[in-house]
């Protein structure tokens, strides 16, 4: 590592710093590879499935279904676990899902202040701002002004209802479906489903803007 | 234990900065550590409870200062040190000097879809009847274990309401020092914002956390 941070003196900190960590990983995955611990073609598998197959639509289907299907909807609140697996979504870090529903009188907020719990199964990995500590720290202390950098406003009266994911229980945030989109299909309303509007840092696209 | 990852209610870290179109992974090492984590966890050497302890027991300056992906890295670089699977100057070095230890398990590729979909659920039957009911008044013990906990600093001696019974989970506080899963019951309690930070608090709002029936005392 000596010689290769010689190599690269010329390269900035922050640049020789991402050098050192790309090696110390890189060593760490052949020392695991050579003593047999895992099989490298796993990691790819892992990385496939998170980078290119499970995201934020899954959990867009799942709120528009919930839009659209008063049935769906009821059987979401009631056991949301079952109901997302109705859609074929179940697993890792979604083993217990809780879906909360946003009203006018009460806005749900999803935090993991300990660690950065995320219910993947509906969203994918968790966003770098989601896992970092100004929103850890201030989701519970300054919801309203965290909301404000999302630019969020929500009424006074409206309630805010932070939700901090201390055990295994993940939360998904069924957003108000948006005025306007009477009669839309299901492919057509989940086009207004946003990450943010499920982890209530944001509201759903307005009709117009997702023409 | 009081770490540098217990931070609700923290000031002074700035402003959320939210990314446009933010890819899943930022750097090509952040893909591996990844999934090094992932493949490891597998092999049942440690559960999820110990990860996340080995994560809050790196030094509070080098927690904070590390982005998300290099404190995983550096979360299982302490587990494979401490359970005897690798030494650091392996670990340094990227080479094999002392023989391998034999694992539980090893994650194949082929058998990881199925193994992500049925995930790792936490409940386990109960062994005793939940203690507390909906609507049930409670306060969050005033405690400070040195090992892991899921009890935030922020509630602890608050006053909340039980709002949900979540079932029996695998208690986390005995699961991560190696004490077997002892399930325990798990609620959602609803804390006032004004309880919880004073006057300050917007009226009506409320914190909603998940707290195990060993956190509670009926007030």
């Amino acid at each position: 590592m000596q010689e290769h941070r010689h190599n690269h003196h010329d390269h900035d900190h922050e640049g020789s710093h991402l050098d050192e960590v790309e090696l110390r990983v890189r060593a760490l995955e052949t020392l695991l590879t050579e003593k047999g611990y895992i099989d490298p073609a796993a990691l790819d598998v892992f990385i496939e499935t998170y980078e290119k197959k499970v995201g934020p639509r899954n959990g867009a289907r799942v709120v528009a279904r919930a839009w659209a299907d008063p049935d769906y909807h009821k059987r979401l609140m009631q056991d949301a676990t079952a109901a997302i697996t109705e859609l074929g979504f179940s697993g890792r870090q979604g083993e217990h899902m809780v879906a909360v529903e946003n009203t006018p009188d009460t806005h749900n907020m999803v935090v993991c202040t300990l660690c950065s719990c995320y219910p993947w199964t509906v969203l994918g990995l968790p966003p770098v701002w989601y896992k970092s500590p100004p929103y850890r720290s201030r989701a519970v202390i300054d919801p309203r002004g965290v909301l404000k950098e999302f630019g969020v406003t929500l009424p006074q009266e409206t309630r805010i209802r932070v939700w901090d994911s201390t055990a295994e229980i993940r939360y998904l945030v069924v957003p108000m479906r948006p005025a306007g989109t009477d009669g839309w299909s299901e492919e057509k309303l989940a086009e207004l489903v946003t990450r943010d509007s499920m982890i209530g840092t944001g509201q759903p696209l307005s009709p117009n803007s997702a023409a | 234990m009081n770490g540098p990852h217990d931070l609700g209610g923290a000031q002074g870290f700035g402003p959320v900065a939210p990314e446009r179109d933010e890819p899943v992974f930022h750097e090509a090492w952040e893909r591996r550590a990844f999934a090094l984590v992932l493949a490891m966890g597998g092999t049942g050497t440690w559960n999820l409870d110990m990860s996340r302890h080995a994560r809050e027991r790196i030094p509070a300056a080098d927690y904070l200062g590390s982005t998300y992906y290099d404190i995983w890295r550096k979360g299982l670089e302490r587990l494979l040190v401490e359970n005897g699977l690798a030494t650091s100057d392996e670990i340094a070095s990227g080479q094999s000097v002392e023989e391998p230890v034999a694992v539980k398990r090893k994650v194949l590729a082929d058998a990881i879809p199925a193994a992500l979909a049925k995930g790792a659920p936490t409940t386990r039957d109960a062994a005793m009847p939940a203690a507390f009911k909906i609507g049930d008044r409670v306060r969050a013990k005033v405690m400070n274990p040195m090992g892991h906990t899921r009890l935030p600093r922020y509630v602890r001696g608050k006053l909340g309401t039980i709002v949900a019974t979540r079932g029996v989970h695998v208690f986390p506080d005995a699961n991560a020092a190696g004490l077997g899963e002892n399930p325990q019951w798990l609620y959602s309690v609803a804390f006032g914002a004004r309880d919880v930070w004073g006057p300050e608090a917007h009226e009506g709002d409320e914190i909603r956390i998940d707290l195990w029936e060993p956190y509670l005392e009926r007030v």
